[in-house]
């Protein structure tokens, strides 16, 4: 994927990039020489609070807007600050930019700029860096007696290593323009990046107005100089530029991460109410929310815990008002009774789960698919949901809608199940053209017929109608307990077989109206490889390329994983093996230990073999990383060997 | 049954923006409800059980304050107390044990049309559902809440409960429970936002009513302890009580419950307390024989969560979309290759 085509031929500067601060070079040190790439990943990295996160944000949509297909992804640290300098905090951005469609995170990291060297070398110990790759340092630390000699320490073992650094006086340079270059600092490199990468200028100063939108203008000229600033320097100062050629859409598209993306599809789906507690990764949907319910008309209730959120949710829903409540792992365990209460008492409800590494408190800001089992299976005694898993940043978008709509549909709860990965990843989609047929119809208050029953139970497809306050004559009692078709108590055999069976085919009836999923590459092969959610650009990018080899795999995408779409077990019976391949926990065969009999298989893989009968294998790994395509790739090639 | 109503808004698409659901219901007649209206089944509660009277009160206020079935939700956790809903024939939420008050939240912040009772034990409502209960006073919203104090969990075979009182032989303590007993009323006295907190006990009817009634009508969290018999585990436990007249203090007060001459001339053991008196409300609470009966506290200005969230604008289609297509202005790609910048 990586071609790159060197435009001009020119031997190297000087000593620049080889560690030795580059200034004072003149104007143009590029001398012309522009490389032209097909792609590149760059990353940006600081101490929190020093706006890389900002930086890298506004970066995609510079190059958004040019036309490349981009993909960023955040690097949060666990801590909200951790101590200045630490080789665990780096906070940043990484922005994977193309001139085809990015559809994920990609693999290593191309170019980097890094505000202090501690930071950076957190990103190499975790191999996120590719080897040798460019480094552009801020080189204050230098002058800083305190840290100077672990300064150089690090930029000369970077160097031994292989890796281009080139050291910047990013402080030097802000204090030019602004007294406290900590606030400004990432928009001066802002600008080196638009520079390096041939960006319109026009555009990225556009970007700077837009994320300062709410300031002051004296910041936001401020900024804008700075940007300037960054940009000439790069020109005057380094001896590289590259430009990837882009292809501008002829649609409006708009760029989001996952968790607004989230958002925008419950204002689409004309929900009202949204019930939340706190969580990491899931908040910032919520923050999102509050403020644009303030437009649209809408409720964001901040409850006093994760059960209350469900139960308040819930509440809602049975009165008229399909709710959703947003959550993570650990909120979405202290919800599974109160989900039970709403399968059996059938009322509609919006779950969303932002998977985070588990169990228990885990890893908070990390990626990881390991919630499935227990949204499936989880709340105790046969509590059928349905379970849709978007695998997109427009998906996340477009799922709350369809979510809406079955959960009213079907009387059901439906689970929105994406994680960290979906969540602050953003990735450009076509903007949604509004649709009438999003919103929720109103209340219903007819009066209900006499003689109806409030669980009408149709004995072919389980669905049954419902009754909401205020409708006159519907008058019942809803309950948790085991009931008939009056609602009323009921421990009768037959009863509880009846009701039980009326909730479990509402899942086979919602699968008649489904699709076979559609495959990824030809229908037959040696190799399928199957996955869920937000692994899905990864896996089809290693798939296409190792398609382009000649080998004989495609891929399969589940975005429904409760129900499961029709044909897939003919699917399945068209490719010699099958694998899954996932991000959360399998044992590896290779394991002294592990053998067929206790082998414990990933989630989609379980489910898959128990319902098809096929013997389908996995891989997965939980390193709290999205999966990289390289990644992807070799497990496909070793399982092919 | 007499009432008739004509609804607008019939499903069949008749309307085509959706409206708001206070504007729903055209009264034809005027209402009028008998007490059949509102019972449905047979209880099955034990004989004597205090809970049967809070259930009789609560059928005579609906009746009385001609209250729409269809417009009237008793939600309730689970536990003996919280059968209550299945035999109201209004609409009800039997849901989960501890859980009622979050229910209840939603429903009421949903829709605001209606008429929201809750209905708790004492294991439901000040253990496993503690946290709710403290932050149900906290968002005052408007619901009449109900404690059914046994001292005991009923439901599960007689083990402790918070409220029970220090020694008292059950189940899960059968040298005698280890702690002092959880006061609701203190407690519910303690946390900010308080506007309603009564007192009365299953055996006096007419107070029971009248405190539900002046409770209903208070706009706002209106918490009412019952302290409610258990005649299948505690046979005895309130008898001393019962057969003594003067370990029942009265409060009543111009603001607060009425007691005529009948009831004075029983209960002579009477106390002048204006509800509006924090600080004193708190003290009577903390006593607890004689059993303060009354209102101890009830305070009408304190916003509710409800009126400072609800929305009054109407959803329409164009306000949604109107609202999306500004909130997708913010963050598009133009063909043309620039974000389309506008300060405000
Ligand atoms: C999560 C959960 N834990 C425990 C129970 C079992 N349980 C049902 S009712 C109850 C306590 C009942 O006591 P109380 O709330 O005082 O109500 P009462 O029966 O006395 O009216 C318990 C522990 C349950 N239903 N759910
Ligand atoms: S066990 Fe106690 S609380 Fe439960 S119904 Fe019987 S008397 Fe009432
Ligand atoms: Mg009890």
């Amino acid at each position: 994927m990586m071609e790159v085509e060197e435009l001009t031929k020119v031997k190297k500067e000087k000593t620049n990039g080889h560690g030795v601060p580059a200034t004072g070079m003149g104007p143009s040190a590029y001398m012309g020489k522009v490389t032209r790439l097909n792609e590149h990943l760059v990353e940006i990295i600081s101490d929190s609070g020093e706006g890389a996160q900002k930086c890298g944000q506004s970066f995609g949509s510079i190059v958004a807007q040019m036309g490349l297909g981009v993909w960023t992804t955040e690097i949060i640290p666990a801590e909200i600050r951790p101590p200045a300098r630490s080789v665990a905090g780096a906070s940043g951005n990484r922005i994977r930019f193309g001139s085809k469609r990015v559809t994920n995170g990609g693999n290593e990291t191309d170019l980097v700029i890094a505000f202090n060297e501690q930071v950076l070398l957190g990103r190499v110990r975790s191999k996120e860096l590719k080897p040798g790759c460019t480094i552009l340092l801020e080189s204050m630390w230098r002058d800083d007696k305190r840290v100077a000699k672990s300064y150089t320490d690090a930029v000369e073992q970077l160097i031994s290593a292989g890796y281009k650094v080139y050291e910047i006086p990013m402080d030097k340079e802000c204090r030019k323009i602004v007294s406290d270059p900590r606030k400004g600092k990432n928009m001066f490199a802002l600008g080196v990046l638009c520079g390096l990468y041939s960006l319109d200028l026009q555009s990225a100063r556009d970007q700077v107005v837009l994320t300062f939108g709410k300031k002051a203008a004296k910041v936001i000229e401020s900024n804008i100089a700075l940007l300037d600033a960054g940009y000439a320097w790069a020109d005057a100062n380094l001896d590289f530029k590259y430009e990837i050629p882009a292809e501008k859409s002829t649609e409006p598209q708009i760029v989001v991460n996952g968790n607004t993306a989230l958002a925008l599809g419950v204002l689409a789906s004309g929900m009202e109410i949204c019930a939340m507690y706190p969580i990491t990764p899931a908040t910032s949907a919520s923050h999102y929310l509050s403020d644009a319910f303030e437009e649209v008309g809408g409720i964001v209730h901040q409850a006093e815990d994760e059960i209350a959120a469900c139960c308040f949710a819930i509440g809602a829903s049975y009165a008229g008002k399909c709710t959703v409540t947003i959550t993570s792992g650990p909120g979405y365990s202290l919800k599974q009774e109160a989900i039970g209460l709403a399968v059996m008492g059938e009322i509609p409800l919006v779950v969303v789960n932002v998977m985070r590494g588990g169990p228990s408190t885990g890893q908070p800001t990390k990626t990881e698919q390991g919630d499935l089992m227990t949204t499936i299976f989880g709340s105790h005694g046969d509590a059928p949901k349905v379970v849709i898993a978007p695998a997109t940043i427009e998906d996340c978008f477009y799922s709350m809608i369809t979510a809406r709509k079955i959960a009213e549909t079907f009387n059901m709860v439906v689970v929105i199940l994406t994680d960290a990965n979906l969540a602050s990843s953003q990735q450009p989609f076509k903007r949604p053209v509004f649709d009438e047929g999003w919103l929720a119809p109103p209340i219903d208050q007819s009066a209900i017929p006499p003689g109806a029953k409030p669980y009408d139970w149709d004995p072919k497809t389980g669905l049954a109608r419902r009754f909401i306050p205020g409708q006159p004559g519907g008058m019942h009692t809803l309950t948790g307990l085991a009931h008939d078709e009056n609602s009323h108590v009921a421990y009768d055999p037959e009863i509880n077989q009846r009701s039980m069976r009326a909730r479990s085919l509402k899942l086979a009836t919602l699968q008649k109206t489904l699709n076979p999923p559609p495959i990824f590459g030809d229908p037959t092969g040696d190799m399928l490889v199957i996955g869920w959610g937000s692994t899905k650009g990864a896996i089809e990018e290693a798939v296409e390329l190792l398609r382009q080899e000649g080998k004989k795999v495609s891929s399969l995408h589940l975005t429904f994983i409760q129900p499961l779409p029709p044909g897939i077990k003919e699917i399945l019976a068209g490719f010699k093996k099958c694998i899954t391949i996932e991000n959360n926990w399998s044992d590896s065969p290779n394991d002294e230990m592990i053998d067929g009999s206790n082998r414990r298989y990933s989630a989609l893989a379980i489910l898959l073999r128990s319902r098809y009968l096929v013997d389908i294998d996995c891989w997965s790994e939980c390193r709290g990383t999205p999966l990289k395509p390289n990644t992807v790739r070799r497990v496909i090639e070793e399982a092919m060997a | 049954m007499n009432n008739i109503s004509l609804n607008v808004l019939n499903g069949n698409g008749a309307a085509t923006e959706p409206l708001n659901v206070n504007d729903c219901l055209l009264q034809l007649y005027e209402e009028h409800y008998e007490l059949e209206d509102y019972q449905k089944g047979v209880p099955r509660w034990c004989t004597g059980c205090g809970d049967n009277a809070i259930l009789t009160a609560v059928q005579r206020l609906c009746r009385d304050e001609a209250l729409p079935p269809e417009k009237t939700v008793f939600v309730s956790g689970i536990g003996c107390s919280s059968r209550l809903p299945h035999y109201m024939n209004t609409y009800g939420f039997h849901s989960l044990h501890g859980r009622a008050l979050p229910v209840a939240e939603g429903i009421r912040l949903a829709r605001p049309d209606l008429k929201v009772f809750v209905n708790m034990g004492d294991g439901d409502c000040c253990s496993i559902g503690a946290a709710h209960w403290i932050h149900a006073i906290r968002y005052n919203m408007n619901m009449t809440a109900m404690l059914h104090d046994n001292n005991i969990y009923g439901l599960t075979k007689k083990q402790a409960s918070p409220t029970s009182p220090i020694g008292l032989k059950t189940n899960t303590t059968p040298r005698g429970s280890y702690l002092d007993a959880l006061n609701p009323l203190t407690v519910t006295l303690g946390v900010s936002n308080v506007s309603f907190v009564a007192q009365v006990v299953d055996w006096i009817p007419k107070l029971l009513y009248q405190t539900i009634q002046a409770a209903y009508h208070h706009k706002g969290f209106a918490f009412i302890r019952v302290i409610q018999r258990c005649p299948e585990w505690l046979p005895t436990h309130m008898e001393a009580y019962m057969q003594d007249p003067t370990r029942v203090l009265l409060l009543h007060h111009e603001n607060g419950l009425h007691v005529d001459d009948e009831l004075a001339k029983r209960y002579t053991k009477m106390q002048e307390h204006d509800p509006s008196d924090i600080n004193r409300a708190r003290e009577i609470a903390s006593g607890s024989d004689p059993i303060p009966v009354g209102i101890l506290y009830r305070n009408d200005e304190v916003p509710c969560y409800e009126d400072v969230r609800f929305d009054s604008r109407l959803r329409t289609t164009s306000l949604v979309k109107n609202g999306l297509e500004a909130e997708f202005d913010k963050f598009t790609i133009w063909p043309d290759g620039h974000a389309h910048v506008s300060r405000n």
